[in-house]
């Protein structure tokens, strides 16, 4: 009798347990299921896809004394020239999202030019020294400035060994929606996440393909089928201060 | 008849004091008005930029915090290492030092971009970063030293000051090297990144702080007609030499380590010779002014004995201390990242190019501001609470000593 009620206990005990292990295994493989298909546009309320890695490899063999790649950055986010903003403030003090860099080599003479930005590193020295946390790294590796809690302490400005951020010295008005420009923060390169994730690419890179330059190329690091991965892969790519470990998102080649 | 030590409010009542009072009211003023101004324009108006991010203010925050730290060592002598000839001075010395510490974070605080939000610096935290370690560090010493002098001032309380004082002396230690460590974990810039920031700057707290406690002692107790013996003077005076040399013997292994390796030469070049201003401070006012000068005059078998001498070495070490950290802070930032070993680089954002900065009127005001607010507060303590003693005559600092002399 009493063997027969420790039966019947074990049998409903085990099918709990069964019942349970699948749906508990459902939730825990579900997201995962979800997050590796590929998506062309992110939904805004869904989150980062953290099985991508976004970059840009900059071919500077292809890259000349063109600067689409700073006036499209202009145009899309709304700094520099292209816009009526930073009247009050010297050169020095406006901001440069991102740059053309000349580069002469000292003992040969080789003369090249690249495109300068935020190199969005793995290890960024901006997030780890943020006392707020306004700087951070996205799943998908695109750093980011959060202007809602950036106190403008400029640490991150001391830290970034590639000088990609800038503070904002002034009032500045009309700023585009997806890029809330504000006195007294900090920002830089956003790898034009808003862009990024409509399933676009950064506006630097769409207007170097644009002009048939192709010397930027944007995609994602993790998939090894993506342009970028293959070209690195077969022509490999460069990182600037490589000796500080940062595993940055941004390469180069020719470097 | 053995002399009674007694602490005595200041009277407060001269002319003098009220001069003293309305001064400081006034470049507090000044300083208040230039931060509404920057704050409003925003830093267009400063001589900051991109370039140079950290300017003039955070050179007078770093030197009042690390002066701040340094301060308290006197009480620490007297508390934690038992000399008795320093117990007299402690109260002042935990009030300097938070004086000090309030003045450097009331700059560092209203010079950035957001001073609205520094609720936001007080509720978000990144553990990673230092900065956020440091502003657990300030508020904690702020505390400590609250305790500290009220344990002192407290009879009831008083079998607790050593313990207190014991924690002070080691949170100080831990918040110095800290205010070290924003520069050096900095790996991104050659002048910066070097473990051996965080030591210095304990040693540059223990001389800046020395020197400004000299200063403010000799001050209070001259303008107050209270006797000052030359025995806690002397005393002072030798241990500031020390420190001072302490420093200097920090600064020379900087630099030696740097030359010693290749890659830093460019930059210890910048620094040591072709600077310019930054050239100048150092050689100048750094290591002439604010090292050789004060350690000769403190050691001087007659000019070291002499009050003015040693009030005007106290204050060349001050000066010394700001060139040093100007050096450093604005040096440092002057001479461009080398991103591209081997390159000549050139661009539209100054790459390659020794950054240039001349402070505005509004950050020295904001800098000088700082320093007042330290003062005032010091003197309104002194003037409300007991913390200085009637008389530091010899007999009632060491009565022993003083008979045997």
């Amino acid at each position: 009798m009493s063997n027969d009620v420790s039966n019947q206990m074990n049998t409903s005990r085990r099918n709990f347990l069964t019942k349970a292990g699948t749906t508990a295994g459902a939730a825990v493989v579900a997201p995962g299921v979800f997050l590796t298909t590929p998506a062309a546009a992110k939904p805004a309320d869904e989150p980062v896809d953290i099985e991508r890695r976004w970059g840009i490899l900059i071919d500077t063999a292809k890259c000349d004394d063109c600067s689409d790649c700073v006036t499209a950055c202009k145009i899309e986010n709304g700094w520099g020239s292209a816009n009526p903003v930073e009247e009050e403030s010297s050169p020095e003090q406006q901001a440069q999202w991102i740059r053309k860099v000349g580069l002469k080599n000292k003992s040969t003479g080789h003369v090249l030019s690249l495109p300068l930005m935020c190199q969005h590193c793995e290890t960024a020295p901006c997030v780890d020294v943020c006392p707020t946390g306004a700087s951070f790294k996205r799943a998908d590796g695109i750093v980011l400035v959060d202007k809602h809690i950036c106190i403008g302490c400029r640490y991150c400005m001391m830290a970034c060994p590639y000088k990609a951020r800038s503070f904002i010295h002034e009032t500045i008005t009309d700023q585009k929606p997806w890029a809330p420009r504000g006195k007294g923060t900090v920002e830089s390169c956003t790898m034009c996440v808003h862009r990024v994730d409509e399933g676009k690419i950064p506006a630097c890179v769409e207007a170097c393909k644009a002009d048939n330059h192709n010397a930027m190329f944007f995609g994602d690091l993790n998939d090894e089928n993506s342009v970028i991965s293959q070209e690195l892969e077969k022509h490999g790519g460069e990182q600037v201060r490589a000796d500080l470990e940062l595993n940055t998102g941004v390469r180069y080649r020719g470097i | 008849m053995k002399l009674a030590l007694h602490y005595r409010e200041i009277e407060g009542k001269s002319t003098g004091f009220w001069v003293l009072l309305g001064g400081l009211g006034l470049l507090i003023g000044l300083a208040m008005g230039s931060v509404l101004h920057m704050e409003h324009a925003g830093h267009h108006v400063t001589g900051m930029n991109n370039q140079i991010v950290w300017g003039l203010p955070h050179v007078f925050a770093i030197f009042l915090i690390v002066a701040a730290s340094g301060a308290l060592n006197v009480a620490s002598i007297g508390t934690v290492f038992g000399k008795s000839l320093y117990k007299p001075l402690a109260r002042l010395s935990g009030l300097l030092a938070i004086a000090l510490l309030l003045g450097g974070l009331i700059v560092l605080v209203l010079d950035l971009g957001h001073p609205d939000r520094l609720i936001i610096a007080m509720t978000y935290y990144n553990f990673k970063s230092i900065f956020a370690w440091n502003i657990i560090l300030y508020n904690g010493f702020l505390a400590l030293t609250i305790v500290y002098i009220w344990f002192m001032m407290e009879r009831k309380m008083n079998r607790y000051y050593r313990t207190a004082g014991f924690f002070a002396f080691i949170w100080r230690l831990v918040l110095t090297t800290g205010t070290g460590s924003i520069f050096g974990f900095l790996v991104a810039r050659e002048t910066y990144d070097a473990a051996l920031l965080a030591p210095m700057f304990v040693i540059m707290s223990f001389s800046f702080g020395l020197a400004a406690f000299i200063l403010v002692l000799m001050a209070a107790y001259n303008w107050t007609q209270r006797p000052l013996g030359d025995l806690i003077l002397f005393r002072l005076k030798n241990l500031l030499g020390v420190f001072v040399a302490s420093v200097l013997y920090f600064v020379v292994v900087y630099h030696l380590t740097n030359l010693y390796a290749t890659e830093h030469h460019d930059v210890e070049r910048f620094i040591l010779l072709e600077g310019g201003i930054f050239t100048g401070l150092f050689w100048i006012v750094q290591i002439g002014l604010g090292s050789l000068l004060p350690l000769a005059m403190l050691y001087h078998p007659t000019i070291g004995k002499s009050r003015p001498a040693i009030a005007t070495a106290a204050a060349l070490v001050i000066i010394g201390g700001f060139a040093q950290l100007y050096v450093l802070l604005i040096g440092g930032q002057a001479y461009p990242l080398e991103m591209f070993p081997g390159y000549e680089v050139s661009s539209s954002f100054f790459d390659g190019v020794i950054g240039s900065y001349s402070p505005s009127i509004w950050e020295i005001a904001l800098g000088v501001g700082g320093v007042a607010i330290s003062l005032l507060i010091v003197i309104i303590a002194i003037r409300v609470l007991r913390f200085l003693p009637e008389t530091l005559e010899d007999e009632v600092v060491d009565p022993h000593a003083a008979k045997a002399s």
